[in-house]
């Protein structure tokens, strides 16, 4: 109660005061609260009146003081109100609770009585209950038991009627069923086979499982089914834990037998086109298979076509592709489903089998495509004809289209680039086939001119001396017109040939955007195989023109020589560039490896030519040549009798000049001669004159074909050949008086119509003299004949 | 004069001439033989020596009164003895024979005296025997035995081969065997060439444009290139080195080079010539050195290391290798010798019609055309020293 004693410090404070007072008497001290020590803080719990006197005393004025005091009396009289006024309520409060305990107290009693009762009770009831499990204990494991029996009872029944029931099953041919509900015994048998009845149901069941299986097998083997019946065949032989290995095996090996039936017919028919070609048959195949053919394929009975009477190459492909490869394609991909992407549960995913399966079939697809590709190769090996590439070149293009599929099907396999290494092969080939047709054709039309030249061999003479006869002209072809059909023959061919090469590049061809169709097939292959090598084959038969003809006594008929010289010129001068221009016009050839350039080309042909018209010169020398040799051989000089007449070798020798003169006229233009004094053939010889004179022979050899006095140099070449070799034979001869005069007879005759031919009639004039002069130095008694005398005797003809 | 030493010596007869042959026994001095044509005036033979240290020529003259020579031939054991044959006209006919001469044994002295009066006075060669060939025809060429002892020679004369034996010192000639050429037309040897190899007893011969092998045992045909050439066949030679190997020419321009045991196709074949070449010959000593002389007033001498029997130029001795380092460095700095042109000699304005090696030197040779200009010619310098290194 020290709170009454103590005065109220302000009203405003006063109830915070009260309650902190409140707590403080009961022990509730406040923390944190600093409690102010100062002794003269009136609210403070160390008031200390005596100070707060003193200090009052002290420091106020009596006034204050005062007004200290009554402040003090008033505090202190409210505070006694508050006072009574809360303990007046709090009495009610107490009252009330004390009434509350009272009634508690009560009812608490109440309750444990109750509690009492309830405990007692559930004794009771655990008394009854155990001595109730305690009675129908044995009861219960008697029940457990006979469960137990009766559950072993119901397995046992299952598999002593298991047997019937896979009989049953076997008969129904249910076989997922059977599988399964041997599956399921499966197990138990094994545990307890030692016991007799069970290996003998065991042993039952094997039996029939064996027989399910052999069933399975049979229906797998025979494979007539559909693909989901084998998908589920095989399933089941799987777990009946046939080896998988096996089992693809087995499935391949029967795949096999079929793709071999329809390799077996492709064979067959290969065999057989290869009996109706050489048969030249008629026997047109019917396809059954294949009916999808395209409609341009009409075009295969074409009869412009290759002689090939059986099949054509298009239908193989298509029987092939259509028959082989579908099915090929249906295998992998039956067999994927089977083996490869077939979910794998349980201890069969265990087995790796779709890494086994996968390499079987890469192995089966791999050997069976070789098998097929060494038959289409067959195939296009003996697609020889040239006559319609457009047919191959679909057929190639659906076979290598094809192939395709299996690429789909199966990734990793190396069959369609084998595929497409057997379109470059065969286009390979084809381009040789082209160039060797190409060379049979123009070896051909070279027999053609050549029989032409041999045919028309009098109208050319005569054409010469009738100045060209129009009759003769129409009835056989002259040498220009026999150098534009051969030059356009070969061109025109050569350009048919182009195309059908070009249809391997087409864009709708699979194949032709193969990097090897895009570079090399145009660059090397038909720029340099084909157009290249052509070019260069014609330039070099006609080299051998010049070589095998010199050996062997001049086969090749001098016109030809002629012939062919001014078309390797003309080659040179055009055609060998309009043929590479066009070529890369047409195969947008972009050449990655060096290639022949045109001027290498020009090069050859113009050397062809030079050689050609060389040995030209040298071929018709000869034959001049020989005339004269034998004439000077076989005669006795020594004997003669007096000459009468010019021989009759030497106007021989003017008329073939002046026929090798229209000749090479036909081809080359005349060059300029030299203008003639007016009197050059009626020139004189000295016999002895010239004996001194210094006669160079000079090699003749034409070197240009831009200077315009060609003709005349292959003339005068011709001319100087002849001469000289006269003059060596006569060289080896002894004269008679009357020999002599004979030979300036036919001097004086060559001279009167030689000169013309020549580029510088002095060259004549110098050999003619030196055979003179060479006459007369072996001459025994030389008395040359009169100068007016040979002119009459010449002019006599 | 060193200077000079590869410029050709040229000698000029005052006939024309054909025939022309090294002297075959004489192996110290470089001595020619020359027979001249003339139908007017009386036949020589030029016996040229060339002096090597003087580059100088000597000629003696001897006469030859019988006829015009188209073929001489010196024996290879006894150096005064040769063959000609000549051509003798009689009764209007001209038939060429074949006779053995000896040289008068005094030429020597007196053409070194005054050779200006050797042909005012020329002394007559010594007639030995006749190869007769009356019943045979005119005669082409007479071979001597090669590296024989001078007793055997061969006539060719129209289609027959007669081998002689030379008796009593050469003065009596015996017919010990004789072939004859069958067939179509009129057959005639034009050339002929004894083969050093196989004991001298095989013969080549040609005829027309066909070259022909004799066994002279059986007298027998061994083996013949139909169509060697596109023309005649002119010469003939083998190479002295290799047994089979054999060169011809002929009127095709062509030189072919022949392994007559593969008859079908020539080993080689050279058509350096413009016009006929009338003459081959190897090398005595280096058979790659081939020489050709033609009608285009040519001589060309060749380098046919490829079918040489030095194919990879000449062995080196370990006796050089010692005494030459810097050589043997050389040596093989060197690439292999190509088949080449080495020369074409153009100082003849005729035809050549013969050309022959000295059988002295070998890096000499001497041509001779027509116009009767004989031309003395080496091997060039470079070339020889590259073959003998």
């Amino acid at each position: 109660m020290s709170s009454a004693t103590t005065p109220p410090d302000s009203d405003p404070t006063g109830r915070r005061q009260v309650h902190s007072m409140l707590k403080l008497y009961y022990g509730m001290n406040e923390e944190g609260k600093v409690e102010s020590l100062d002794p003269c803080d009136i609210n403070g719990p160390h008031f200390d009146p005596e100070v707060y006197l003193n200090k009052l005393r002290k420091e106020c004025s009596l006034g204050e003081l005062m007004d200290h005091e009554s402040c003090t009396v008033k505090q202190i009289r409210s505070l006694d109100s508050d006072m009574q006024t809360l303990v007046y309520e709090n009495y009610n409060k107490f009252i009330s609770a004390t009434d509350t305990i009272r009634k508690m107290k009560n009812d608490f009693k109440k309750m444990e009585d109750e509690m009492d009762c309830l405990s007692a009770n559930m004794a009771a009831i655990t008394e009854f209950s155990a001595h109730i499990s305690g009675t129908l204990q044995d009861q219960h494991a008697q029940i457990t038991k006979l469960s137990g029996v009766h559950t072993l009872l119901r397995k046992l029944q299952f598999l002593f009627e298991l047997p019937a029931r896979l009989n049953k099953c076997l008969e129904l041919q249910a076989y997922a069923q059977a599988v399964s509900a041997h599956r399921r015994a499966r197990c138990v048998l094994q545990q307890y086979s030692h016991m007799p009845s069970f290996r003998g149901i065991q042993d039952d069941c094997h039996v029939i499982m064996e027989q399910l299986a052999q069933q399975l097998r049979q229906k797998f083997r025979d494979g007539g089914s559909s693909a989901k019946d084998l998908s589920e065949c095989v399933e089941l032989l799987l777990q009946l834990d046939e080896p998988a290995e096996e089992l693809c095996d087995k499935f391949l090996s029967h795949a096999q037998s079929r793709l071999e039936a329809d390799l077996q017919g492709l064979e067959a028919e290969l065999i057989d086109s290869l009996v109706t070609d050489t048969g030249g048959g008629l026997v047109q195949k019917t396809n059954p298979g294949s009916n999808p053919v395209s409609p341009s394929s009409s075009s295969t009975t074409n009869p412009f076509l290759s002689p090939t009477a059986g099949t054509d190459i298009l239908e193989f492909i298509d029987r092939g592709c259509n028959e082989f490869v579908s099915n090929l394609c249906l295998v992998i991909a039956s067999y994927q489903e089977l083996f490869i992407n077939h979910p794998q549960e349980g201890e069969l995913a265990s087995k790796k089998i779709p890494e086994m399966a996968n390499g079987k079939l890469h192995v089966f697809v791999d050997t069976l495509a070789a098998r097929y590709f060494s038959l289409v190769e067959r195939r296009i090996q003996e697609e020889k004809g040239v006559g319609d590439n457009s047919l191959l070149v679909r057929a190639l293009d659906r076979f290598h289209r094809r192939l395709q599929a299996i690429s789909k099907l199966l990734p990793g396999s190396a069959v369609p680039s084998q595929g497409t290494e057997i379109v470059v092969r065969a286009a390979r080939e084809r381009i040789k086939q082209y160039l060797s047709a190409l060379q049979t054709f123009y070896h051909d039309s070279l027999t053609d001119v050549r029989q032409a030249l041999a045919a028309p061999r009098l109208s050319v003479g005569g054409a010469s001396a009738s100045g060209g006869g129009a009759t003769s002209k129409d009835a056989t072809p002259s040498l220009p017109e026999l150098l534009t059909s051969l030059s356009n023959f070969i061109l025109n061919q050569l350009k048919s040939v182009l195309a059908s090469v070009h249809l391997f590049t087409a864009k709708d061809i699979t194949f032709s955007n193969k990097p090897y169709f895009k570079g090399e097939f145009c660059s090397q292959g038909v720029r340099e195989g084909l157009v290249v090598s052509f070019i260069k084959f014609i330039c070099q038969s006609s080299r051998q023109y010049c070589e095998s003809a010199g050996d062997r006594g001049g086969s090749t008929p001098p016109a030809l020589l002629l012939l062919l010289s001014r078309l390797c010129l003309d080659y040179e001068t055009s055609t060998i560039s309009y043929i590479l221009t066009l070529t890369d016009e047409q195969f947008l050839v972009q050449h990655h490896t060096p290639v022949t350039p045109v001027t290498a080309l020009c090069a050859e042909a113009r050397e062809a030519a030079q050689k050609l018209l060389n040995h030209y010169v040298k071929v018709q020398g000869l034959i001049i040549s020989q005339m004269l040799r034998k004439s000077v051989e076989t005669r006795d000089w020594v004997n003669t009798i007096e000459p009468r007449n010019v021989r009759a070798v030497m106007k021989r020798v003017v008329e073939d000049t002046t026929s090798i003169d229209v000749q090479v006229g036909l081809l080359y233009e005349e060059g300029v001669r030299k203008a003639h004094s007016s009197d050059s053939s009626k020139r004189t010889f000295s016999v002895y004159s010239s004996s001194r004179q210094q006669i160079r022979y000079a090699p003749i050899l034409i070197h240009t074909f831009t200077c315009a006095a060609l003709l005349v140099s292959v003339l005068t070449g011709i001319i100087k050949i002849s001469l000289k070799t006269f003059l060596e034979c006569v060289r080896l001869r002894t004269f008679g008086r009357y020999g002599l005069q004979q030979i300036q007879v036919d001097c004086h005759y060559l001279q009167m119509y030689l000169w013309r031919f020549v580029s510088d009639e002095n060259l004549v004039h110098f050999l003619l003299d030196e055979i003179v002069g060479s006459a007369a130095h072996r001459c025994l008694d030389p008395s040359p004949m009169e100068q007016s005398v040979i002119e009459v005797i010449c002019e006599r003809g | 004069m060193k200077m000079d030493d590869d410029a050709p010596v040229i000698y000029g007869l005052e006939f024309q001439a054909r025939a022309l042959t090294a002297q075959t026994a004489e192996t110290d001095a470089i001595r020619f033989l020359v027979g001249t044509q003339s139908l007017k005036f009386d036949n020589q033979i030029h016996i040229i020596d060339f002096d090597d240290e003087n580059n100088m020529i000597n000629k003696s003259v001897l006469l030859h009164d019988a006829g015009e020579i188209w073929h001489i031939s010196g024996s290879p054991a006894d150096k005064a003895v040769l063959t000609t044959c000549y051509s003798k006209t009689s009764e209007n006919r001209v038939l060429t024979c074949a006779a053995v001469w000896r040289m008068p044994p005094e030429w020597e002295s007196g053409s070194h005296e005054s050779p200006d009066d050797s042909s005012n006075n020329p002394q007559t060669l010594e007639l030995l025997c006749h190869l007769d060939n009356t019943a045979h025809g005119s005669v082409a060429c007479v071979l001597w035995e090669p590296l024989g002892d001078g007793k055997r020679v061969i006539s060719l004369a129209e289609n027959h081969v007669l081998l002689w034996d030379l008796q009593e010192s050469s003065t009596k000639a015996t017919i010990s065997s004789t072939a004859t050429l069958e067939g179509k037309g009129q057959l005639k040897f034009t050339a002929g060439k004894w083969s050093p190899h196989h004991n001298s007893t095989q013969l080549v011969t040609a005829n027309d444009t066909a070259i022909r092998g004799w066994d002279l045992r059986s007298m027998s045909q061994i083996y013949c290139i139909e169509n060697a050439h596109g023309q005649l066949v002119r010469d003939l030679d083998f190479n002295p080195n290799k047994q089979y190997y054999l060169a011809s020419c002929g009127d095709d321009c062509k030189v072919k080079f022949w392994d007559v045991r593969h008859i079908n196709e020539p080993v080689k074949c050279l058509e350096e010539h413009s016009h006929w070449v009338w003459s081959v010959r190897y090398n005595h000593s280096h058979d790659q050195l081939l020489l050709t002389g033609s009608s285009d007033s040519r001589v060309i001498l060749s380098n046919m290391v490829s079918i040489s029997s030095e194919p990879f130029g000449h062995l080196v001795d370990d006796d050089d290798l010692s005494d030459n380092e810097e050589n043997q460095q050389e040596d093989k700095g060197k690439e292999p010798l190509q088949d080449s042109i080495i020369a074409t000699y153009e100082e003849h304005e005729d035809s050549v019609y013969a050309v022959e090696w000295s059988a002295a030197d070998p890096w000499l040779f001497a041509s001779l055309s027509y116009d009767g200009r004989l031309v003395i010619n080496r091997v060039p310098r470079a070339l020889k020293y590259r073959i003998l290194l």
